[in-house]
């Protein structure tokens, strides 16, 4: 079940029209749809680029996955926001967008951090990591692999969170029994309950030696 | 959340100086809870000052006592060795506290500076004294089972919602802040304030003024410490009651004692009558019990929360007992 799950995602992803695609192109045709007309006639006249000027947008310098990207971004902006409205790395997720779930957890030079309460603005210079980073290629993390193996999750949503905090528990040294697992995974959420074999993907990586 | 200008302080006078000429500004730090609180507009800058480049992130073992700058990070502060070692009932509270990546992102500072989660003071529809003066309080004959049984007035009866502030409370920490007129130092104990008709104002710093650092006089409680959180789940929840126990034990006799509970008031609530009674008794339950009673002298239930009233003594003893058990 695992393997087909994945198969599928792989599919999509080579597909011209994804599935993402579409839903975002959709948004977009709903959205004009329910504009008021005097909004449309102001959209026509550029006057939203030039209604975005007003507010004011500084320079951001910030590394993504190895890439380093200078940004224009409003100060307001999460580093959660920047990633998925900006630069559509949708990996990370969106959970409950105040720091009660996890689901939107990143590494900031090899931290783990909840980029929900992280302001995009403060991290200028700084390295940040997402799920779409963890590996190059085809080649799965150990982690995913893991959580693949252990059926890890159910719907899925937590489960780049999972993994990420799981990466970084191991590399903390925090992940030396099935409790302290427990304690220092318990930022992140899983409304399934995948729990128990979250904790088991996790001791396997610990255990395998894979990371240090 | 409404956008807002950030600025970079280039030293704690800097940061202080551009406080002082914008009433909207704020200081920012790890962000973890006022990111938070404008997303809900509860809070509102206009300029966020951003302080994560001031060098105050030291952790010192000095002559005596141990020196935290504001910006050390929980975590950082947690896992210390030289907190673990000297100071471990801070490093249990640190570790009682949110969950790692909060931990990772949260400062010493932002910690004292939090407000308190009582849902009334996060609803903008709902009346709060706390967020708008003269609005009322909602929680007062509302929900209010995480609120304080001890020091509440009937203007708020909301708690300070930090583990490592009560930690500090016990351990006789020091505030050092920096303001127009240069440092000043605050006890712990009194940076935090009872609501009284005030409850706007969370602490005693002054709206222009910066901590800098804490400090923590080098003590004799080592070994028999504890950090009891009774909270709805097991993990990242915050408390519903909490105790940190430190007893310093000769031949079975306590030579000293300190007490402080979270959950219970609008500051980090030390039990100093608890504390004078244990001195010179030896390790009983029975002496335990009685502490207990005498630190429940004056608190008050109100409705949803009265459950405390049985839970906080409870606590209390189980606290002290673990605390006394550990070699």
């Amino acid at each position: 079940m695992a393997k087909s799950t994945h198969n599928s995602h792989e599919g999509q992803q080579e597909g011209t029209n994804s599935r993402r695609d579409f839903i975002k192109k959709s948004g977009m045709l709903t959205a004009l749809a329910l504009a008021p007309p005097s909004f449309v006639v102001a959209s026509e006249n550029k006057w939203d680029e030039k209604l975005a000027g007003y507010f004011e947008t500084v320079p951001l310098s910030i590394e993504v996955n190895g890439k380093m990207q200078s940004l224009q971004i409003e100060p307001r902006v999460t580093l959660l926001d920047l990633l998925r409205e900006q630069m559509e790395l949708t990996g990370t997720k969106k959970g409950c967008d105040h720091g009660q779930c996890g689901a939107c957890t990143v590494h900031v030079d090899g931290t783990r951090v909840l980029s929900c309460l992280t302001l995009a603005v403060m991290q200028q210079g700084k390295k940040v990591t997402t799920i779409e980073g963890i590996t190059s290629g085809k080649k799965l993390h150990p982690m995913q692999e893991a959580f693949i193996k252990h059926d890890g999750f159910q719907c899925g949503y937590c489960t780049p969170g999972q993994i990420m905090s799981g990466i970084a528990c191991i590399k903390e040294g925090h992940a030396n029994s099935k409790d302290e697992i427990r304690e220092y995974m318990s930022g992140n959420i899983c409304r399934c309950g995948a729990y128990s074999n979250i904790v088991n993907a996790i001791e396997e990586v610990k255990e395998g030696g894979k990371l240090s | 959340m409404k956008n807002f200008q950030l600025v970079k302080a280039s030293s704690p006078q800097s940061a202080v100086a551009i406080i002082a000429k914008d009433t909207t500004s704020k200081f920012i730090a790890g962000g973890t809870n006022l990111v938070d609180l404008m997303k809900k507009s509860v809070s509102t800058p206009n300029k966020l000052i951003d302080v994560t480049g001031l060098e105050l992130t030291k952790v010192e073992a000095l002559h005596g006592k141990t020196r935290i700058g504001a910006l050390a990070k929980n975590t950082q502060v947690a896992e210390d060795d030289s907190i673990k070692e000297k100071h471990p009932l801070l490093s249990l509270a640190l570790a009682a506290g949110a969950s790692q990546q909060i931990r990772n992102m949260a400062t010493v500072g932002g910690n004292m500076m939090q407000r308190t989660r009582c849902p009334y003071f996060y609803n903008t529809d709902m009346p709060c004294n706390k967020r708008e003066p003269k609005s009322g309080c909602g929680a007062l004959k509302g929900y209010n089972r995480m609120h304080a049984i001890f020091g509440a007035s009937d203007n708020c009866i909301a708690v300070h919602p930090s583990d490592m502030c009560v930690a500090l409370s016990a351990l006789d920490a020091v505030v050092f802040v920096e303001g127009p007129k240069g440092e000043r130092q605050i006890k712990f104990t009194d940076f935090h304030k009872l609501p009284g008709n005030t409850p706007e104002k969370d602490n005693t710093l002054e709206r222009n003024e910066l901590i800098v650092a804490i400090e923590i006089p080098d003590n004799n409680f080592t070994k028999n410490v504890h950090y009891l959180k009774v909270r709805d789940r097991s993990s990242y929840a915050f408390a519903l009651v909490s105790v940190a126990a430190a007893l310093n034990i000769q031949n079975n006799i306590i030579q000293d004692a300190r007490l402080a509970m979270g959950g219970v008031a609008h500051k980090p609530w030390r039990l100093v009558e608890a504390e004078a009674y244990l001195k010179g008794k030896p390790v009983t339950e029975a002496n335990f019990n009685y502490a207990a009673q005498l630190a429940m002298k004056d608190a008050k239930g109100y409705g949803e929360n009265t459950f405390k009233l049985k839970l906080a003594p409870n606590s209390i003893v189980e606290a002290l007992t673990i605390a006394a058990s550990k070699s």
